[in-house]
């Protein structure tokens, strides 16, 4: 991973509270994993902020070594890795995402 | 190229050999899978921990030969 690359990461993971790294955009996923993750986080109502690594080779490798992990979508918050889509949807369903936002002092609309 | 089912079960059961694995290919295209893997070896470890070892065990195929695995991970219960 570029110097570079890890920066502009370390930056987007610590100045919003939550962050999606996917292929796409919220509005137009370009995978169906992206899109489960989307789906999850709306139906949170929670804000985030997403990136698109199609727009972005730099940061689309490195995302993937700052996490140790190979797969896209990414879920940050507060700056910690939270896990890919499968976890995201795991998470979700037993309650334990909605949970760990609100202990975070994130506002879900749920 | 994508890899075949029992290629992966080979693979994980490989580095945790107690795994029990489970793949179903998704879209009957060889490409789509999910895995269910449950080992004695992922309790105590956060979910991250337990899909990781998975992954590590799959030698960096994921994510680039393998495009498309739906992952759990347990233990037994």
């Amino acid at each position: 991973m570029t110097e570079d690359a890890r920066t502009r990461i370390d930056t987007t993971v610590r100045s919003n509270d939550v962050v999606l790294f996917m292929k796409g955009t919220p509005l137009f996923p370009q995978c169906g994993f992206s899109s489960r993750a989307v789906a999850i986080l709306e139906h949170l109502g929670v804000q985030y902020e997403s990136v698109d690594v199609l727009q972005d080779q730099g940061i689309r490798q490195g995302i993937k070594d700052y996490s140790d992990w190979p797969t896209i979508p990414q879920l940050y918050v507060k700056g910690e890795f939270i896990g890919g889509s499968d976890i995201m949807m795991e998470m979700y369903e037993s309650g334990e995402l909605g949970q760990l936002l609100q202990d975070q002092g994130v506002a879900t609309a749920h | 190229m994508p890899m075949a089912a029992d290629e992966i079960e080979t693979m994980i059961r490989a580095a945790i050999p107690d795994a029990l694995v489970e793949i179903t290919d998704l879209a009957g295209d060889g490409d789509h899978y999910a895995a269910r893997v449950v080992s004695e070896s992922f309790r105590g470890l956060p979910r991250v921990q337990q899909q990781r070892r998975v992954y590590e065990a799959l030698g960096g195929r994921m994510g680039g030969q393998l495009h498309a695995l739906q992952l759990t991970t347990a233990c037994p219960q």
